[in-house]
């Protein structure tokens, strides 16, 4: 016989993108665009190598004008990509992991990890017999 | 998902979850709350300044060989149900326990629609291992994922009622 004691929780049953109320919806557009253009993701991988950087910091070796980096900027803050907080005169930017972090967990698990996995490790082998 | 090289210097998290100020206070501070997300430990606090912090080991953690007490710290700033700041050691591992007490800040805000703002700092100067641990940068080794997938897994609960990690503890 079956006794449940302990906490059961249901299994894996998260399904986020076809439920109605869908408040993560417009989050998730704003991610994926924001995600979109290189310029962000060169930004986004500076933040990832070092955190807590300023404008003058992020901008070098851009081929764009200040302003031009500051708009890319705005769209990864409002895709709550990067978080900022004030030090005094300066303005620094973080690299907040969470929204990657919940379209991997409610959006790409849904399609069988066990083979993404086996195609990275897959992938990892040849590259690494290369 | 690890912060690259970002080791040894703060970390910022920043979630919307769509529930009260007070139960995402509630989830962080009650120990009958965080043993059903994360790394389901029992946290307790004395919510005042000065007052102790203890996250416990859960069975699964203990039959692992964990001590009794896997994470402990001091209250610094109690605004109930809007700051929390507290110093943080992760007490179960040597190498990380010797990199002493990091600092710790939890910052819910409502913003619009009934969907409030959590924000978690952790200023991890001088702590290297522990900030690897904290960003997730370990989870390969069987370290969890992290502040990314502690939120996640509390943003579960709160909004529908179970968690990613049920059962795995």
């Amino acid at each position: 016989m079956l006794v449940y004691t302990a906490k059961v929780y249901p299994p894996y049953l998260v399904t986020y993108p076809d439920r109605v109320d869908d408040h993560d919806a417009d989050d998730r557009n704003a991610v994926f665009k924001a995600l979109a253009d290189p310029t962000r993701r060169e930004l986004l991988d500076r933040l990832f190598e070092r955190d807590s950087m300023s404008l003058s910091e992020l901008e070098v070796g851009l081929e764009m004008t200040r302003f031009g980096v500051m708009k890319h900027l705005r769209v990864l803050e409002a895709a709550n990509l990067i978080v900022t907080r004030r030090d005094g005169r300066e303005k620094l930017h973080f690299l907040n992991p969470i929204p990657i972090r919940l379209i991997h967990d409610r959006w790409i698990d849904k399609y069988t990890e066990t083979r993404v996995t086996a195609l990275i490790d897959l992938k990892n082998t040849l590259e690494a017999g290369a | 998902m690890s912060t690259g090289n970002n080791t040894g210097a703060t970390q910022i998290f920043r979630i919307y979850i769509k529930a009260t100020p007070e139960a995402i206070w509630d989830a962080i501070t009650k120990p009958e709350w965080t043993e059903k997300y994360g790394y389901g430990t029992r946290d307790e606090y004395d919510l005042r300044p000065g007052g102790k912090y203890l996250s416990l080991s859960n069975q699964g953690m203990r039959e692992m060989g964990a001590p009794d007490i896997a994470v402990e710290g001091e209250v610094l700033e109690v605004d109930a149900p809007h700051r929390l700041v507290q110093t943080w050691r992760l007490a179960m591992d040597q190498e990380a326990m010797a990199e002493g007490f990091t600092r710790l800040t939890y910052e819910i805000a409502p913003t619009k629609d009934s969907v409030t703002r959590l924000t978690v700092t952790h200023e991890l100067q001088n702590a290297p291992k522990l900030a690897a641990l904290v960003s997730g940068g370990l989870e390969e080794h069987g370290g969890g994922g992290g502040w990314s997938w502690v939120l996640s897994d509390l943003k579960s609960l709160l909004e529908t009622g179970s968690s990613l990690a049920g059962g795995r503890h």
